[in-house]
């Protein structure tokens, strides 16, 4: 049985170091967790490793008792509209470390967007977050066609493909590079605690042990993000 | 040749008929036994009855217009419709009256994880049985009614819907901001609620009691030292616990931040859990104000069981995989059991 009693779903990427810092103040031995990248299930001290925006999805089953992502992955995976239902995950703590700004950003100079805005009464939108997006967009009122790409967001204005992005950013310096600026904050993400709903009742104990000894440290440690 | 059926929906086969029969045959003796009577009502209502009814995220999706011009819904719940029977066809019966159902609802979900459109119910309605005896009664027969289906781990979470309002109430919380807060309790969204707790300007001792109530849950131990504003609330909760049989008790979790996103429950909320299953498996509670609604006034209280999700998780117990891969990954199979 691990210390903890659980199974916690951990963030490759951006969130891990941050994450794993986290693990080791809670007092779970971490040291083959950092060093053995191939690994994905960490049986002895009750962690399972995936892509971030995996961990929503493995709670929610509750094949993890709770998880760590951040909180661009739970507004991307939220529901759409009313009566539908988002991910049924319980959020518990904001942990405060891989702090980013989802922002709107375009070509430096005029903004093209707001041209095609007065020209054409769309905006054409490159982004990794469609959801997200597409929100922004209606909650501003602005007529927008969301464009989905996989990579590199940051090319797709640069071809003259889309007016803007909206993406993650944690310091500027690739949009920078890109000749990109931002024109809009959207919203502030940060790493958060999860929880699935039937083992937040079932392993109280447990998770609030957990919570409370996080809550219990005046500063998490603010980890580095992409 | 495939032809597709709607998103959200499914054809059952007589392998899986045989073994929800099986579940639903069990329910209905056990239903029978304590003096409930099964009912069957049309899945067509006019919408304006339903709409009677606060059912917030149970609202009906699917609407038809008959010959006449009239909107009918598809019932998206089995509690509403049993209150118009009642406040119909038993305007002057005497009471505690006693229902059971088997019935297909049909909701607007987004199908993932199992979640189906179309939602086989198995439940029951009390009405004219006040707190708590009413209460207690629903809650042994919802016990009655697992353990003889034969759900070894399963638990019972119990609540009052109105124990949060109380709370936001007597620490004289501005009116405004309560729906929101109400709103991040009921998604379970705490960092949320923190947050929106400091917007609406809640801070020091009131806001610390806000964002730790709703999180108490546990054993009875925890209905001793409840905060001033949620007396009533937990008081409420500690009468029920006092009418249930030592078998039932050990069943109950009491959760003080339990809220159900169906908006017509006003006191005792249940939610049931299994192990084997991430999702909760059923849930009800007391609806004293609806049958008013109907012009019947009574005090009443039901649950209603998913079918799949009971079967999926008897599945799941006899594989022994549930939460958290219980037996496989971690060693602590059952949990908090």
């Amino acid at each position: 049985m691990t210390p903890h009693g659980l199974t916690i779903a951990v963030p490759r990427g951006a969130l891990f170091d941050g994450t794993v810092d986290v693990l080791a103040t809670l007092g779970i031995d971490t040291d083959e967790l950092r060093t053995n990248d191939r690994k994905l299930l960490f049986q002895e001290i009750g962690v399972i490793t995936m892509r971030p925006s995996d961990v929503p999805t493995y709670v929610e089953a509750g094949a993890a008792d709770i998880g760590v992502t951040g909180k661009d992955v739970l507004l991307e995976q939220l529901a759409q509209q009313p009566g539908e239902h988002g991910r049924d995950v319980y959020e518990l703590l904001d942990l405060g470390f891989g702090r980013c700004t989802m922002v709107m950003a375009s070509k430096a100079g005029p903004d093209p967007a707001l041209e095609s805005l007065r020209r054409l009464g769309v905006m054409r939108v490159a982004t990794k977050y469609p959801r997200i997006a597409a929100r922004h967009l209606e909650q501003t009122g602005r007529q927008g066609e969301i464009v989905e790409v996989k990579g590199s967001v940051e090319l797709a204005p640069l071809t003259g493909m889309v007016d803007a992005i909206v993406d993650l950013t944690a310091t500027g310096t690739t949009l920078r590079e890109n000749n990109l600026v931002v024109r809009e904050e959207i919203v502030v993400c940060t790493a958060r605690l999860i929880a699935n709903p039937v083992a937040h009742k079932l392993k109280a104990a447990e998770i609030d042990a957990i919570v409370s000894q996080l809550r219990a440290m005046p500063a998490i440690p603010a980890a580095g993000a992409g | 040749m495939i032809h597709p059926i709607p998103s959200g929906t499914r054809d059952v086969l007589p392998q899986e008929t045989g073994e929800v029969r099986a579940i639903t045959d069990t329910l209905r003796a056990a239903f029978d036994r304590h003096g409930f009577g099964e009912i069957y009502t049309p899945a067509l209502e006019y919408e304006s009855v339903l709409a009677r009814a606060d059912l917030e995220e149970a609202r009906p999706a699917y609407r038809v217009f008959d010959e006449t011009g009239a909107v009918l819904v598809l019932r998206s719940d089995m509690t509403v419709p049993i209150a118009r029977v009642v406040a119909t066809r038993y305007a002057e019966s005497p009471v505690p009256l006693r229902f059971c159902y088997f019935a297909h609802t049909y909701r607007g979900v987004r199908p993932q994880r199992g979640q189906l459109r179309e939602m086989l119910q198995a439940g029951i309605e009390l009405i004219g049985a006040p707190a708590p005896d009413g209460t207690a009664e629903a809650l042994t027969l919802l016990a009655a009614a697992l353990d003889a289906v034969g759900l070894k781990d399963f638990r019972i979470g119990l609540g009052d819907a109105s124990l949060f309002p109380a709370l936001m109430e007597s620490l004289r919380v501005d009116e405004g901001a309560r729906a929101g807060l109400l709103e991040a309790l009921v998604r379970r969204d705490f960092v949320e609620l923190e947050l929106r707790l400091a917007e609406a300007g809640v801070s020091g001792e009131a806001a610390e009691l806000l964002l730790d109530v709703p999180q108490r849950r546990g054993g009875p131990e925890l209905l001793t030292d409840a905060p001033a504003p949620a007396v009533d609330a937990v008081t409420g909760m500690r009468r029920v616990h006092e009418l249930l049989a030592p078998d039932v008790a050990e069943r109950v979790i009491f959760d003080l931040g339990l809220v159900r996103n169906i908006g017509y429950y006003t006191g005792a909320v249940f939610e049931v859990y299994d192990p084997a299953l991430g999702a909760p498996i059923g849930g009800g509670g007391r609806y004293d104000d609806l049958l008013g609604r109907f012009g019947r006034p009574l005090p009443a209280v039901g649950f209603a069981l998913f079918v799949d999700s009971v079967h999926q998780a008897l599945a799941g117990e006899e594989r022994g995989t549930g939460v958290a891969l219980a037996g496989s990954l971690s060693t602590t199979a059952g949990g908090a059991r």
